[in-house]
């Protein structure tokens, strides 16, 4: 479980979180979502007790990170930054890390062979591809056996493969009653993974809410209704805040009124339906939506789009 | 590259411990050991320190015939043995910042720092490792270029001293002291600075510019102020006589030692308190 209470640092002038106050729970992976300079990596490095806070607090299973004895056992970590001595193979890496925390030798090759780096475990780690480097990181974070995972941008550099196994182990690991959160500036990765969002956006918390209110909480109500008495059915819902958008033959799209609403009005007149459908904006749209007016870079739409 | 694992399942970990000095004292001797820069560093101080007293002797010995009686007064068979120490320190010191300025210049002291959150034992330990391995391997260094060189001149029956004469012993180890200080003090530095450029360039400023720099002051003043300069304290560690306007072994030797000490406490205070 991760605490944070007003949480809140600046860097000079520049405030890069602001009075963010959230809850991670065991037992469900936690999507934090946000674009791209946003504060989530500054967040995860306050939670680690790398930066410190210009204001509020945030703890890790109760204490302070600083204050647990065996940290490792704690929270595994991957941070964005790379935190790899580029001299250093992967296998001393992580012997080195291990160690501290009287951590065997055999966990070190057990994490190695776990992330597929065996064969290039002995290799100074300096010549290794993204991708390799992230797998490297997700060893890392996992070693102690972690209550807490924190990952940031793990997908990044990784094939299809290895984002699929990602999720899958995310998944596994939260189904065992860990307490996983998950940064990504990917809508669509949180989709798969994440069962709980906490959005933030300049520094600000947007949302913290299931990822199923997310997207429901964004969406307008928009549904859309088949009938073949289209023009009657529409005269029954005209109203004020009640807009149409005739779509192909027999196909209405309905603003403002629930579909439940739809469906009264509907058989109070005796209007045959043929199709009422809510239409659920994509959690992408939801995302955009609700980050529009919170997006760092505005004048760089083309890093939204990519988003 | 090969295969992720096919079981996305994280296997269990049952026997760990929590963070213990003795445990970090290993992962960074660990972490030094890992890395090439080390290897090269050490070697090149090693192999300085013996190379220089022995071309020196040659040297000496070769052209004694010729030399005035002042150029034969100037020459010292302790200086001759103990030359390849100044040109070791570098190596050292070099070495010495790296082993923390790396850190922050690859990003492993994020890595670092997360395992060992509360930040003091890390550096007492990079401190303490490298403090070691200089010194146990300067000691065998001095130890052949003191004997080396003495035979060399031997040959020629010159500039002969004996191992157990009067303060031979004391200069001789002193070298080997003063080097592993040098590495301590670069090592507290590269912590401060937290930059490899940087952290040499402070170092190479406060012994081989401050010193010069002196001889701009009125004599008088170079005379009073000089001999508490770290470079000078310390080099008294190696010298076998204590002549005008410079502070006794014993004196300089402790008066370097707390320069480490000092830039030690500010290294550990900024790494306490810093972001990373």
């Amino acid at each position: 479980m991760i605490e944070a209470v007003d949480l809140t640092k600046d860097y000079g002038p520049k405030r890069a979180v602001d009075g963010l106050t959230f809850t991670v729970q065991p037992g469900v992976v936690t999507g934090f979502l946000g674009p791209n300079g946003s504060g989530k990596s500054t967040t995860m490095r306050l939670i680690l007790g790398l930066d410190a806070p210009t204001r509020g607090d945030v703890t890790v299973n109760g204490r302070h990170y600083r204050e647990h004895p065996a940290p490792l056992r704690e929270v595994g970590a991957l941070l964005e930054a790379r935190s790899v001595h580029t001299g250093r193979s992967a296998y001393n890496h992580l012997l080195a890390l291990a160690q501290t925390h009287g951590i065997p030798k055999r966990r070190v090759l057990e994490l190695i062979d776990l992330v597929g780096l065996h064969d290039v475990a002995r290799k100074r780690s300096g010549q290794f591809s993204l991708g390799m480097g992230q797998r490297l990181g997700i060893a890392q974070a996992l070693l102690g056996d972690p209550k807490t995972v924190m990952l940031d941008e793990p997908v990044n550099g990784l094939d299809p493969e290895g984002i699929r196994w990602i999720r899958n182990l995310l998944k596994g690991l939260a189904a065992e009653g860990r307490t996983v959160f998950v940064s990504s500036h990917l809508m669509s990765e949180m989709a798969l993974t994440a069962d709980h969002l906490i959005v933030i956006g300049r520094g600000r918390l947007i949302a913290d809410t299931s990822v199923d209110d997310f997207v429901a909480r964004a969406s307008q109500k928009v549904v859309l209704v088949r009938s073949p008495e289209l023009e009657r059915l529409r005269a029954e819902l005209a109203g004020p805040g009640v807009s149409f958008v005739a779509l192909d033959r027999g196909a209405l799209e309905v603003h403002g009124l629930t579909a439940e609403q739809i469906g009264d009005a509907a058989a109070q007149a005796g209007v045959p339906l043929h199709e009422l459908t809510p239409q659920q904006a994509s959690l992408e749209e939801a995302f955009m939506h609700l980050t529009r007016d919170e997006l760092e870079f505005a004048a760089e739409p083309a890093e939204v789009a990519a988003a | 590259m090969s295969t992720l694992s096919a079981a996305a399942r994280l296997p269990r970990l049952d026997d760990a411990g929590r963070v213990a000095f003795h445990r970090v004292l290993l992962s960074e001797w660990t972490k030094l050991r890992s890395v090439r820069s080390t290897a090269w560093s050490l070697a090149v101080g090693f192999l300085l320190t013996i190379a220089f007293p022995v071309v020196f002797a040659f040297v000496t010995a070769s052209h004694w015939g010729s030399m005035s009686p002042q150029e034969r007064a100037g020459r010292s068979p302790l200086d001759i043995a103990l030359a390849g120490v100044n040109v070791a320190q570098l190596a050292v010191a070099v070495l010495g910042v790296l082993l923390i300025s790396a850190e922050y210049s690859t990003g492993s002291i994020r890595s670092t720092f997360t395992a060992v959150p509360t930040r003091l034992p890390v550096l007492w330990a990079k401190l303490l490792d490298y403090a070691v391995i200089s010194f146990v391997l300067m000691v065998p260094a001095v130890l052949v270029s003191f004997f080396a060189s003495q035979a060399i001149l031997d040959r020629h029956h010159i500039l002969q001293i004996g191992f157990t004469q009067p303060g031979v012993a004391r200069s001789v180890l002193g070298g080997a002291e003063y080097v592993m200080l040098v590495g301590v003090f670069a090592l507290a530095i590269g912590a401060i600075v937290r930059n490899t450029a940087g952290g040499i360039a402070a170092f190479a400023a406060i012994f081989f510019v401050l010193p010069p720099l002196m001889n701009i002051l009125p004599t008088s003043w170079n005379n009073a102020i000089s001999q508490y300069l770290p470079s000078d304290a310390g080099r008294q560690l190696f010298a076998l006589h204590h002549a005008a306007h410079t502070l006794t072994p014993l004196a300089g030797g402790l008066l370097f030692a707390g320069y480490c000490a000092a830039a030690i406490a500010i290294a550990a205070i900024l790494l306490v308190r810093r972001d990373v």
